[in-house]
């Protein structure tokens, strides 16, 4: 009994956690800022995707993956955007809209990576973020091992989480982002630009969605792969709505996403049928989100284009 | 006195509505204003194109005698402009404070100062004598206490000439009362209001001037002393209005509805209805008299199956229906006018015609073989209750949500008459309903009685109470303090029960009565 507890809770699978919870966490606080505005971007998986390829490009010829965060973040910003312009200005579908940056960023991806590295399935290596070791918390038994010692864009997701839920609760454009998502009528009648709010936070969903793909390929891994982020991108949207649109919420089921896949891996490594174990986050979420239904109340004008009268 | 406000010639089109035909008006520095005129007369859209929601075919508008552009919110509010909505603006899980503030916060570098906004809508409440609790969420607030929201949202920006869109349709007594002393208040101040109401009694108790609008068109603006509520009552209708019910003596048969020792909790686990008994008989209409908020919503909405009971039991026409679903009740005759039309009683996407049939959608001769909807059925049935009820304008087809509100009123009511249910619970059923339009409710609530319905009737309104009422009984604190025949019951004795008062402590004609 304590040898299974030992196997499912140490320090190591609990370290693997949070990295497996960093990219998800990107994505579900880009998923909140889009939502809360009133826009689904179920494209965010789409985003993160060419996020991944975008960081392994920029990194490869510039030689700072860094560098290929930034670039990351900048492509998904402009897939939000566009996301924007369509269903916002357009009152396409939002849902329709998603799913093409989806299937467009999976063709579009596959095909620039041939193009450019010449090599199907997997790029060549690139530069990648190292890890670091915090000083003087590394030390500290138990908690030094799962904190001490990680990626820093580890560390930069749990400060956008903090720093998300600061800017949608305490600041006065997340009151203004609230009132848009909600009831844009009456955020209209007092002045408010429902369109440009709507526009800022979809490109910044699809800003946070790219860094959490640039998180999977230039520090995680260390290259592309063809259709990396396998369905992060959902599960991150699932995140947000376990987590109630709340940062904080988000991070709580970003949390336990990242510990099923940590125990996935873990898992096969003790020899239980991979393909069955690899099920394991998948299933993990449909329960989650079966025993939650009801209870999660969306923003009331999300997905909702607004059409300003008369 | 200064003209502060001159709109002239204003015009404006809807596909298939002239709203707005050529209509000048002006408001003087301090003056209450009243515009008033029919459902759909196109008051809402006059104001709507001041306040810049939206945009006039032609016209013009002068402030302060310069000539300005109000080509969205933004500007009216910047010209002191503020707009009390007919439909609240509210963003409803948002506090009273975040929304008083919305759009013009109270900043400390990009942060909310949410203590400052709080602070400060106190201090308004305060001298505007609009009770309020700031840091509470809108959505658990009652229509009322919303409305009160929205009205310390114009001052608090400052606003100088103040549309009020009907804001008395969902107050109570009491409240309207305290209404008008802030809009006593605001005029003494120098505050221009302009002030819609369906109301004539309320036109001539506090306004200077009331302008009457018919079918789009302007019918002409009078000094209130100059008029009187026949006049202006014909000026609004174009013909003579019955400003009183007529109706024969009740002829009770078996009971229809009976209520056993109901209790209802709200959501935050409050009683709101705490044991009450009570039976409304066929042929009979009984009237709830009570101030809002002292359960009369839950206990209807119980009946309607719409929340479920702690306890207690619910009986229609025998049979206990107690937690039995919505539709299930409707099917076995119950017709249901809700207080919130917008809430429960329409879903404002749909077309008219659509709406003129939900719950009836799943019988014939709606709905055809296979579950197919018979198109043709709820067309007629649309053309025939558009004519019957006078929606206007009368397109079936278009959304609920283009209507005014008093014609969506009339949607409700006609759908829900129509079926000639064993039992009718009508609450608030002439809420923002214009008198051509109350007179007709009115004699089809007591048609339905003749006809041997049983009639609930929850009503703010006093008037309305005593003037359709057989039995009154009186809601206080979640119970029925007393119920009266209507000889028994006067303005003043309600006014005392409603407000808590005792019945063997009750004084007929006394001055010591708490309601007077
Ligand atoms: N957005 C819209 N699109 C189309 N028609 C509209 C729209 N808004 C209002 N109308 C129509 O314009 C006319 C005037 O409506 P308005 O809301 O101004 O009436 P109102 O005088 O305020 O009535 P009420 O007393 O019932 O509120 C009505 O016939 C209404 O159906
Ligand atoms: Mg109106």
């Amino acid at each position: 009994m304590w040898d299974i507890i030992k196997l499912l809770v140490n320090t190591t699978v609990l370290a693997a956690t949070l990295r497996m919870a960093t990219p998800l966490l990107f994505t579900a606080v880009g998923g909140i800022f889009s939502e809360r505005s009133g826009v689904v971007n179920i494209g965010l998986e789409g985003m993160m995707l060419i996020g991944a390829f975008t960081a392994v490009a920029v990194s490869y010829s510039t030689g700072s993956a860094w560098l290929g965060v930034l670039g990351a973040l900048l492509a998904g910003a402009l897939m939000g955007f566009i996301h924007g312009i369509a269903s916002i200005k357009y009152r396409a579908n939002q849902v329709v809209s998603g799913t093409a940056i989806n299937i467009f960023a999976g063709g579009l991806t596959v095909y620039l990576q041939r193009l450019i590295f010449n090599m199907a399935g997997v790029s060549p290596a690139v530069p990648r973020i190292a890890d670091v070791e915090l000083p003087l918390i590394s030390k500290i038994p138990l908690i030094g091992p799962v904190i001490g010692k990680q990626n820093p864009m580890v560390y930069l997701a749990l400060l956008i989480v903090v720093g998300a839920h600061i800017v949608i609760f305490k600041t006065v454009w997340g009151l203004r982002l609230r009132s848009v998502g909600e009831h844009p009528g009456a955020a209209d009648s007092v002045g408010i630009n429902v369109y440009k709010t709507r526009y800022v936070a979809v490109t910044l969903s699809g800003a946070l969605a790219g860094v959490g793909g640039a998180y999977l390929s230039v520090a995680h891994l260390s290259r592309f792969v063809e259709g990396m982020t396998a369905g992060r991108g959902f599960i991150a949207l699932a995140a947000m709505i376990f987590g109630k649109w709340n940062p904080l919420g988000a991070l709580g089921a970003c949390l336990f996403f990242g510990y099923a896949d940590a125990l996935q891996m873990r898992l096969q490594e003790i020899g239980i049928p991979t393909q069955f174990v690899q099920m394991l986050p998948y299933i993990l979420t449909m329960v989650a989100l079966v025993g939650l239904i009801g209870r999660a109340v969306a923003p009331k004008a999300s997905g909702e284009p607004y059409v300003k009268e008369g | 006195m200064a003209i502060v406000l001159e709109m002239k010639g204003i015009t404006k089109q809807f596909p298939g509505v002239l709203a707005n035909d050529r209509i000048s008006f002006d408001v003087e520095e301090g003056e209450i204003h009243a515009l008033v005129g029919e459902n759909g007369s196109g008051k809402s859209t006059l104001m709507s194109i001041l306040y810049g929601l939206y945009r006039a075919d032609a016209g013009e508008i002068h402030v302060r005698g310069q000539r300005v552009q109000i080509n969205e919110p933004r500007d009216a509010i910047n010209l002191k402009i503020g707009m009390v909505f007919q439909h609240f603006m509210l963003v409803e899980p948002l506090t009273v404070a975040e929304n008083i503030v919305l759009g013009s916060e109270i900043k400390r570098g990009p942060f909310l100062d949410y203590d400052r906004a709080v602070a400060e809508v106190e201090r308004l409440s305060e001298s505007y004598g609009l009770k309020i609790d700031p840091r509470a969420k809108i959505q658990d607030l009652s229509v009322g206490l919303q409305q009160r929201v929205e009205i310390l949202k114009a001052l608090y920006r400052g606003a100088e000439i103040l549309i009020l869109d009907e804001p008395t349709a969902v107050l109570t007594p009491q409240e309207v009362d305290d209404l008008m002393e802030v809009m006593h208040n605001l005029r003494a101040k120098g505050t221009s209001i302009i002030f819609i109401t369906h109301k004539i009694r309320e036109v001539l108790a506090i306004s200077d001037r009331v302008t009457v609008l018919r079918r789009g068109k302007k019918v002409g603006t009078k000094a209130t002393a100059d008029t009187n509520p026949q006049d202006l009552a014909e000026m609004m209708v174009g013909r003579e209005v019955l400003l009183q019910v007529e109706k024969d003596e009740a002829k009770p048969g078996e009971d229809v509805l009976e209520v056993r020792d109901l209790v209802v909790k709200d959501s935050r686990g409050a009683y709101k209805v705490n044991g009450v008994s009570l039976t409304v008989r066929r042929g009979e209409i009984l009237g709830i008299a009570g101030v809002e908020g002292n359960g009369q919503t839950e206990l209807v909405e119980c009946l309607a199956g719409l929340i479920h009971p702690e306890s207690g039991q619910v009986f229609l026409g025998g049979k206990d229906i107690t937690d039995w679903p919505p539709l299930r009740i409707k099917q076995a005759g119950l017709g249901y006018v809700p207080e919130d039309r917008h809430r429960r009683g329409l879903v404002l996407d749909y077309s008219i015609a659509d709406n003129l049939i939900l719950g009836l959608h799943t019988e014939a001769p709606f709905r055809k073989r296979f579950g197919v909807q018979d198109f043709k059925a709820i067309r007629d049935n649309a053309g025939k209750l558009v004519e019957a009820f006078d929606i206007r304008p009368p397109y079936p087809h278009q959304p609920a949500r283009k209507l005014s509100g008093g014609n969506q009123q009339k949607v409700v009511v006609a759908r829900e008459f129509d079926r000639n249910p064993e039992l009718l619970i009508c609450a608030q059923p002439t809420r923002g309903v214009d008198i051509g339009a109350i007179e007709f409710i009115h004699q089809q609530v007591v048609a339905q009685r003749d006809r041997g319905a049983a009639v609930l009737l929850v009503s703010a309104e006093l008037d309305e109470i005593l003037s359709l009422s057989d039995r009154i009984a009186v809601m206080y604190n979640g119970k029925i303090v007393a119920v009266l025949p209507r000889e028994e019951a006067d303005e003043h004795k309600l006014g005392f029960l409603m407000l808590g008062g005792r019945l063997e402590d009750y004084k007929a004609g006394g001055g010591n009565n708490v309601a007077g």
